[in-house]
């Protein structure tokens, strides 16, 4: 019988396999940051051990930061205490740092890609959660506690059991104003908070294939949403033209060597996955969340789940929270803020969708419109295309990278009590800020919001 | 990491599903440095009403709620992978979690950290739910030599499961990266080895 990629990959990284336990597994490639790595050093400086292969970890700045004003030392204390602990971390262990201030500094998500670092057939892991984003790549990239984190940097190994694989394909095309965010959102509601759980899944079909990179990276980046360790997608020329060329790409005949191996990077035809499911992309609407898990999700003319003996767990009280009545719809309703950013939605192809939607446009007086390059790399380049203008006059406010409203740790937060569409990748009580009510949806869904200050159908902006 | 083998406890309620990461300890509450102190932050949007007042309706503000043991709806732990939600479980007080349905990562955090995920059926857990509801002083004993959770004022006695390793690893106390470093070379030998193109 043949095997999945996700089994090609996965067993040849097995070092060691104990009896009835986990299987000790090579990681290639190690990111760390600020908030999940200092416990991991203390552990390594408490045994008085080196980091093992300093050159496999690459260290960057992005939960806690601030969005304004990076060349001035950050205000709280607590923050500027973390990241100075990870840049004497990082000095005293050897291990490269893209910190503030630094030109490939961002989202750890989004800098491995970029600069080429995030390459198919690798294992990659990262204190946090949303790793799997590296999947859209074809490979092996999870999420780790800072356990493992010092696993890693003491041993370029992680035990762990291996996971089960799920088969997620999507066939069909795209409708208009439907993008990558739509199927995944879509896909998860459709299988629940935790119908991936256990399992690594490979999405493909002809829907994933039309996708770009940053697409792809999109839908990857959510599969832990659904409970899975992580999501990958086989390599194709769109993978390797995305590659080509960055700044730690293989080169010349080390390219030639890469390429071909990656080529063979797919799952047989005869493989066997532990689970399977089918979609179509016909049927996806443009989606949002109404609750405080992203598997509460619906198609944007749809209504909110009537409250009864047969509602999802946690239904009521997700809606006492987000003071929202089961059976009606969101489509109208006044929202308070607009988050573009995080892991899942802050590459260019984001930037560029919503500048184009919101060119020559104002936002909503009662709109606080908020964007939020992925990196240092995407913000020049937003300003080289000149999206920087369009946004600002626009009235979005353009801050500097980091991870942001997302998760809530620097300053940006949602005010309590208000309404957030978010590009972001949870919906979690309190996750923007305590109090704070988020709806997840794509970039144009947000843009289109941010404009009219109403949950708005972006396909109504298509029409003549 | 400290050694487990048995424990007998009252039982704390938290009969909510998919409770997460994020619940378990917010994002701004994760700006320390060192493992300790997590525990006064635990649940703390659901603890407090705002700064300073606890909130009233919530179970470990609640007189007479104590124990050692958490018991939760299904998917516990889901979503972000901080370790820190294992961390303020574990500074707590508690020593074990139990419930239908735990999250990967979560579950690999609480093992590394002497923190046991005990998975039971949801029959099980609406039963304990029942039980400990009606008699708030009711024990329960995990016994992990034996893999085996009793709850006699439930009629609960029922095995969960564990891998070898890490029920080896938990009852002496050691730890997975103690199990790495002596692989040292065995990995050294991995890397020379193998033929992968990374």
């Amino acid at each position: 019988m043949g095997k999945t990629l996700f089994d090609k990959i996965w067993d040849a990284h097995v070092v060691h396999t104990v009896e009835d336990g986990p299987q000790v597994v090579y990681i290639d490639r190690h990111f760390i940051h600020e908030v999940t790595s200092p416990q991991a050093f203390a552990g390594l400086k408490s045994r008085g051990i080196p980091v093992f292969r300093p050159k496999q970890t690459i260290a960057t700045a992005d939960h806690n930061v601030p969005t304004e004003n990076q060349h001035l030392p950050i205000k709280d204390a607590l923050s500027r205490h973390q990241v100075d602990t990870l840049i004497k971390n990082c000095k005293d262990f050897g291990v490269e740092l893209y910190g503030l201030g630094h030109p490939y500094q961002g989202i750890v998500h989004v800098i491995g890609p970029e600069l080429g670092i995030t390459q198919p057939g690798m294992t990659i892991v990262c204190g946090d959660s949303h790793t799997s984003t590296h999947g859209a790549f074809g490979n092996i990239a999870f999420g780790i506690g800072t356990s493992e984190v010092e696993q890693v940097l003491a041993t370029q190994c992680v035990l762990q059991r291996k996971p089960k694989t799920m088969k997620v394909q999507v066939d069909g095309e795209l409708n208009k104003g439907v993008v990558s965010k739509d199927i995944i959102l879509y896909i998860i509601s459709q299988l629940s908070a935790s119908g991936g759980t256990g399992h690594f899944i490979e999405f493909c079909g002809t829907a994933i294939e039309s996708l770009s990179m940053e697409a792809r990276m999109t839908i990857c980046n959510m599969s832990i949403e659904m409970g899975a360790r992580g999501g990958l997608i086989a390599p194709d020329e769109k993978t390797f033209e995305y590659i080509k060329g960055r700044t730690f790409a293989p080169k010349g005949a080390e390219w030639d060597k890469k390429l071909s191996y990656w080529k063979t990077l797919r799952t047989d035809e005869d493989a066997q996955f532990d689970s399977s499911y089918h979609f179509n992309a016909e049927d996806i609407e443009p989606m949002i969340t109404y609750g405080t898990n992203p598997g509460m999700g619906i198609g944007i003319t749809q209504f909110i789940p009537q409250v009864n003996g047969n509602s999802v767990a946690g239904l009521e009280k997700s809606l006492k929270y987000m003071e929202l009545q089961g059976g009606s719809q969101l489509l109208g309703r006044e929202i308070d803020f607009v988050f573009i950013g995080s892991c899942t939605n802050s590459r260019i192809e984001d930037l560029r969708l919503v500048a184009e939607m919101v060119k020559g446009k104002k936002k909503a007086d009662r709109v606080q419109a908020m964007i939020v390059p992925g990196s240092r790399q995407v913000e020049q380049q937003a300003i080289a295309e000149g999206l920087d203008k369009v946004l600002k006059e626009a009235g979005f406010e353009l801050r500097q990278p980091g991870c942001s409203a997302c998760l809530g740790m620097n300053e940006d937060k949602v005010p309590k009590g208000k309404y957030c569409v978010s590009t972001s990748n949870r919906n979690f009580e309190g996750r923007q800020g305590p109090g704070a009510r988020t709806m997840l949806a794509s970039p144009l869904t947000a843009a289109a919001a941010a404009l009219t200050g109403r949950i708005t159908d972006v396909r109504d902006f298509y029409k003549d | 990491m400290e050694k487990f083998t048995q424990l007998f406890s009252k039982c704390v309620l938290l009969p909510e599903e998919n409770v997460d990461t994020d619940q378990i300890i917010p994002a701004r509450f994760l700006k320390a440095v060192s493992r300790e102190g997590f525990g006064d932050n635990l649940f703390r949007d659901w603890r407090y009403l705002d700064e300073s007042t606890p909130n009233p309706d919530f179970v470990l503000n609640q007189p007479g709620v104590e124990g050692q043991i958490l018991v939760a709806g299904r998917n516990f732990g889901c979503g972000s992978s901080r370790e820190h939600a294992a961390w303020a479980l574990y500074d707590y007080g508690f020593r074990v979690i139990i419930s239908s349905f735990f999250a990967d990562i979560f579950k690999n955090n609480a093992l590394n950290n002497g923190l046991l995920p005990v998975q039971v059926s949801d029959d099980v857990l609406a039963k304990i739910f029942k039980t400990v509801n009606n008699d708030p002083a009711t024990l329960a004993e995990v016994n992990l030599e034996e893999e085996r959770l009793v709850i006699e004022k439930a009629g609960i006695s029922e095995n969960f499961e564990i891998n070898n390793y890490k029920k080896y690893c938990m009852i002496n106390g050691f730890d997975d990266i103690d199990f790495l470093i002596n692989k040292s070379e065995e990995i050294k030998a991995y890397e020379q080895n193998r033929e992968l193109v990374i």
